[in-house]
């Protein structure tokens, strides 16, 4: 049996345990006086005129779609990288298609200025 | 390989090996970046605390440990207390699967480097909880920065990280050092794909830990500390906590895919491996003392236009070396 995952199996829950520890002693050595002023959001000197939760620009969504055509490219990488020294050429052949239709994908994103930030 | 016969005891003593030298790393991390700065810019640093500021950091947390935990009434307390908290989890649990030499690891599974860019890509979800729960401007913007350059320069990082999986045929961080033998550093050999690729790794691992030339979303000067702007005291020192580990842990990466990790010319061990990841370390910060930031528009096109298809073209080129050999 594999037991190489046994160390990340306890590490995940004990790496939780350092924050909280650490959450749970500043709340009981630190000092405890709230006032109004203290806990208004930072807006250089002035109380915020209105909340920070509103829309935001489009672009974001624009870089988020990308973003997953091309981490989706990398998952169907991935598994080939490890085993295309047995796939060969013919493996090679058919990765090169892949990548030749997103490349295709990213020309023509780029021709319709969806990378452009401005 | 399990010490002590019971695999389970095993991998709780592992865990709190890696954990524990998983903090040391981290507060020494951060001794180690002021007192480099200090001498860049000619001032002697931390000196007070111990022997050269040494006992720096342990004073720092108990400082940190003594301030006011301080929520801004506007802000969604619940994920403002548990970004910070998620955070650090990614971080830590990678240095698990991170090798300093042979034997020198918490656990080596058949999947760890898979492993490790999976967690370390994790890191955009908690700075992004924490960006909005803060309801701050400064924060939110910093947060959209920070997400977008993440999910960004996450594919290059990707892509170059793959060079030394084709190369080595095997996730398993110790079967990639393992190829790496007899001086045939994936950074040296092959001589063109393999150096670029060790490269955009660096790059697209500074951007990935937000150090400057490409900390858009922290920019002092535009949004006042960005993510953590309404973060204080110990809430604030985790955050930065992970971001030092996230740097270190990108050092140690580099090292390890492209540098030979503890292998070197003379006996090989943790001494090589620890020396390539200060060096690698030292390096970050010395681009952090000397260099601009990119505006947020030249970040995102650097990323797009220049860093994906070299990627891709690396991959490709790593693949028909490996096959014509």
């Amino acid at each position: 049996m594999d037991w190489s995952y046994t160390p990340l199996l306890f590490v995940l829950p004990l790496a939780l345990m350092i924050p909280i520890v650490m959450l749970v002693l500043t709340n009981v050595l630190g000092p405890k006086n709230p006032s109004a002023a203290k806990s208004v959001p930072y807006e250089s000197g002035i109380a915020p005129p209105t909340s920070a939760e509103q829309r935001f620009p489009v672009r974001f969504y624009l870089v988020a779609v990308s973003f997953l055509l091309f981490d989706v490219e990398a998952v169907f990488l991935f598994p080939w990288a490890v085993r295309f020294k047995e796939l060969g050429w013919f493996g090679f052949g058919v990765m090169s298609i892949f990548l030749a239709i997103l490349v295709l994908g990213l020309v023509y994103e780029w021709r319709k200025g969806g990378l452009e930030w401005d | 390989m399990t010490l002590f016969g019971n695999p389970w005891l095993h991998g709780f003593i592992m865990g709190v090996i890696v954990l524990s030298g998983a903090m040391g790393v981290a507060a020494y991390a951060v001794w180690f970046e002021r007192k480099f700065a200090a001498r860049m810019q000619n001032r002697p640093g931390p000196t007070e605390v111990g022997y050269a500021g040494l006992l720096q950091p342990i004073a720092d947390l108990l400082k940190l440990m003594q301030k006011e935990h301080l929520v801004p009434f506007s802000a969604d307390r619940p994920l403002f207390n548990l970004a910070p908290v998620l955070v650090v989890i990614a971080p830590l649990a990678t240095l698990a699967v991170i090798p300093f030499g042979p034997g020198w690891v918490g656990s080596d599974p058949s999947i760890g480097l898979l492993f490790a860019l999976a967690l370390s890509s994790l890191m955009v979800i908690p700075i992004w909880m924490a960006g909005w729960a803060s309801n701050n401007k400064y924060a939110l913007l910093g947060a959209m920065r920070a997400a977008a350059q993440a999910i960004s320069y996450e594919i290059p990082l990707l892509l170059a990280a793959l060079v030394p999986i084709i190369l080595s045929g095997s996730f398993r961080i110790g079967d990639i050092v393992a190829a790496q033998e007899g001086g045939q550093w994936f950074a040296l050999w092959p001589p063109g794909p393999g150096f670029l690729a060790f490269v955009l790794f660096f790059l697209t691992s500074l951007a990935e830990s937000n150090r400057i030339p490409f900390d858009i979303p922290e920019a002092e000067s535009e949004l006042v500390a960005g993510v953590t702007t309404e973060y204080s005291g110990m809430i604030f020192g985790l955050i930065y906590l992970a971001e030092y580990l996230h740097t270190f842990i990108a050092s140690a990466l580099a090292a390890l895919l492209f540098l030979g990790g503890w292998q070197g010319p003379g006996p090989d061990g943790i001494h090589w491996m620890m020396l390539k990841t200060v060096l690698i370390f030292a390096t970050i910060f010395w681009i952090r003392w000397s260099w601009l930031r990119y505006r947020a528009d030249q970040l995102m096109s650097i990323c797009w236009k220049i860093f994906l298809p070299l990627g891709l073209v690396l991959v490709m080129a790593s693949a028909i070396w490996v096959h014509l050999r």
